[in-house]
């Protein structure tokens, strides 16, 4: 009898395990989905619209409501960033952030199902007609070799080359008679996603080795005398060597004026039309001196 | 039902006159103690089978429905894996993962058996009592130190072998020795304190009669070690090249750093992809069908370990067999 009634409540016990796990799943993904699936501003307290006169600091007190984005993962840092300060500073608004790519982030933002979508890449045309894109950001990537290697500069066309299996021997492009190591991210990375989308066109890439985290590429390029490697300029240390590219050093500067060609845009695209008083108040934040910093501080280069 | 249960339970392991002792002291109190006691045992034990069960049901639950959307013949026999255009056969994976682990079992094998002979039959007590807590340590190490040790020592090591024999060869790809030869010697070392020390304690249960006759018999000891001992053992040996293998296949952390991880066909100066490596480099950045690929190649990774522990269950089961005969032919 006993021994039965234990089997019972431990299966009850399992059950209810199994089950509190697959609600908590459930109930997850539910809150993400309607951030997503929100329509943009949920509450809005009236009194704001009617004290919002002139003195921005009586606004800024009364915005709330939930802000909702989705879009690009190599913008995660960033955005996580930028959004802490921005929750802290307006109390009662709540941004939900989605990271399912910079595509969805654009389309959602377009169908309105999110406030603004984050892209790590240009507005293509038809995406512009209907979104207003701000950039908040630029990303230079670095193109990194070992501080032995003797060339300094690359072009484009030579990486795509290089990055292809076209060109496997430094030789080539005037260095020393070296095979080439070809490191690179691992797929889905987004500076991966962001250096081929620039470089490589419509070739296929071809890696030696593909690295989890920028460190990792920065510690296998300081270690292997053939190798060539990417990462985001904010991550270049004394111990590899960047290259020019089309004779353009990668330098902060360079980037900001859009000399040095391998960078991206870090986007917020918003409905042009789009009256929402928080999306303002955000883009504002983001292009104020404390929101670049923010953005400066996780690694990207500040638009202002 | 329930109280000749309790009965049987003490009465193992006590001689008549104790239980009778125990019986005659088993006041309502101690009876009650005794049965919560029980209870909390039971619990325990059930949480570990509850464990096992949540996660087989959980891995096929989440696993499956890839295999089903990408088909299981393509997604197993597959060769390319590419999830940036929504290829995702895990064939080079799988032979990756069963290459490297068989190529870490032909290098570890013999040098974790001589180690163990070496310990077990032929070493002075001084000597043994150095290496033996040295190896012990070698397999409390963890495995992302072998990664780093691998990447830093191991790799460049590969590469300049790299160099050397494909110097006239434009047509490889150099890999800076992130490749399965690399992957292959950290694994290796990795296996060698788990094959060591169960081969050794299998070595020690081999009943001294046997070296004895045999060196009665006119054998030389290094005779002994290999035609009698070892064959002895060889149950025992057995099973730590199993647990050996369920190591290696399962292990990420250490190769993560020296493998390359570029999904290519297993070849020894490739850039190569374990499943192992495969989910844990992209699972932070997956989605959608990607992410559940990976899960899928967490369910057959699942499989494999699942297939490898029923493996070791038929040679230690085997082997306990031999070992009682041995006994009873040592006690005649």
């Amino acid at each position: 009898m006993n021994k039965k009634l234990i089997t019972i409540l431990a299966g009850v016990a399992v059950a209810a395990m199994a089950t509190g796990c697959s609600n908590e799943a459930t109930s997850s993904t539910a809150s993400e989905q309607s951030s997503t699936g929100n329509p943009s501003v949920t509450e809005e307290s009236k009194a704001s619209e009617v004290s919002s006169t002139g003195e921005e600091s009586v606004v800024t007190e009364e915005l709330s409501g939930t802000l909702s984005m989705n879009g690009s993962t190599s913008m995660e840092k960033v955005i996580k960033a930028v959004n802490g300060a921005f929750m802290e500073k307006y109390k009662d608004v709540t941004v939900n952030l989605n990271l399912t790519g910079s595509g969805t982030g654009i389309q959602e933002a377009s169908e309105g199902k999110c406030d603004i979508g984050n892209s790590s890449r240009k507005l293509k045309d038809e995406e512009a007609e209907k979104l207003e894109a701000t950039v908040v950001g630029l990303d230079g990537i670095a193109l990194v070799v070992n501080p032995v290697n003797k060339l300094e500069d690359i072009t484009i066309e030579d990486l795509a080359k290089v990055y292809s299996g076209e060109i496997t021997n430094w030789k080539d492009l005037g260095g020393d008679d070296k095979a080439i190591v070809v490191i690179g991210r691992e797929d889905g990375s987004g500076t991966r996603d962001g250096f081929e989308s620039i470089v490589m066109g419509d070739k296929e890439p071809q890696y030696a080795q593909e690295l989890e985290s920028t460190g990792s590429v920065i510690n296998a390029v300081a270690t292997t005398d053939g190798a060539i490697g990417y990462a985001s300029l904010a991550n270049v240390d004394e111990t590899v060597k960047a290259l020019k590219v089309d004779g353009v050093e990668a330098t902060e500067e360079n980037v900001k004026s859009g000399a040095y060609a391998v960078q991206r845009p870090f986007i917020c695209a918003t409905l042009k039309d789009s009256d929402n008083k928080l999306v303002k108040a955000y883009l504002d934040f983001i292009l104020s001196d404390e929101g670049q910093a923010l953005v400066a501080a996780q690694g990207a280069v500040p638009v202002k | 039902m329930a109280k000749t249960n309790d009965a049987a339970v003490i009465a193992v392991g006590v001689t008549d006159n104790h239980k009778s002792a125990i019986r005659s002291k088993k006041t309502g109190l101690t009876n009650l103690s005794e049965r919560i006691m029980k209870y909390i045992f039971t619990v325990c034990g059930i949480t570990a089978v509850a464990c096992v069960l949540m996660i087989t049901i959980y891995m096929i639950i989440s696993g499956a429905p890839a295999i089903g959307k990408i088909g299981i013949i393509d997604f197993l026999f597959g060769d390319t894996w590419y999830a940036k255009k929504e290829q995702f056969g895990i064939l080079p994976l799988i032979l990756t993962s069963f290459f490297g682990t068989f190529g870490a079992i032909v290098l570890g094998v013999p040098i974790g058996l001589l180690t163990a002979v070496f310990l077990s039959e032929l070493a002075p007590k001084a000597v043994r009592n150095f290496v033996k807590p040295a190896v012990e340590l070698l397999a409390g190490i963890p495995s992302v130190i072998y990664g780093l040790l691998g990447a830093n020592l191991v790799k460049p090591l590969m590469y300049r072998i790299e160099e050397i024999i494909y110097a006239n060869d434009p047509g490889h790809q150099f890999t800076g020795g992130a490749n399965l030869a690399s992957a292959i010697v950290v694994l290796a070392i990795m296996i060698l304190p788990t094959i060591i020390n169960i081969s050794e304690n299998a070595l020690n249960s081999v009943p001294n009669d046997y070296r004895e006759a045999s060196c009665g018999l006119g054998a030389t000891k290094i005779q002994t070690i290999f035609k009698v001992v070892i064959p002895a053992a060889k149950s025992g040996i057995a099973s730590g090249v199993v647990l050996g293998v369920g190591r290696a296949i399962g292990e990420a952390m250490a190769i993560i750093l020296v493998a390359g991880n570029s999904a290519n066909m297993p070849e020894l100066f490739s850039s190569v992809k374990f499943l192992t490596t495969g989910v844990v480099a992209e699972f932070p950045y997956s989605s959608g069908l990607h992410r559940e690929a990976l899960f899928a190649v967490g369910l057959v990774l699942f499989v494999f370990i699942m297939i490898i522990n029923l493996i070791l269950n038929g040679t230690l089961k085997k082997g306990g067999k031999k070992e009682k005969t041995a006994k009873r032919a040592g006690k005649a």
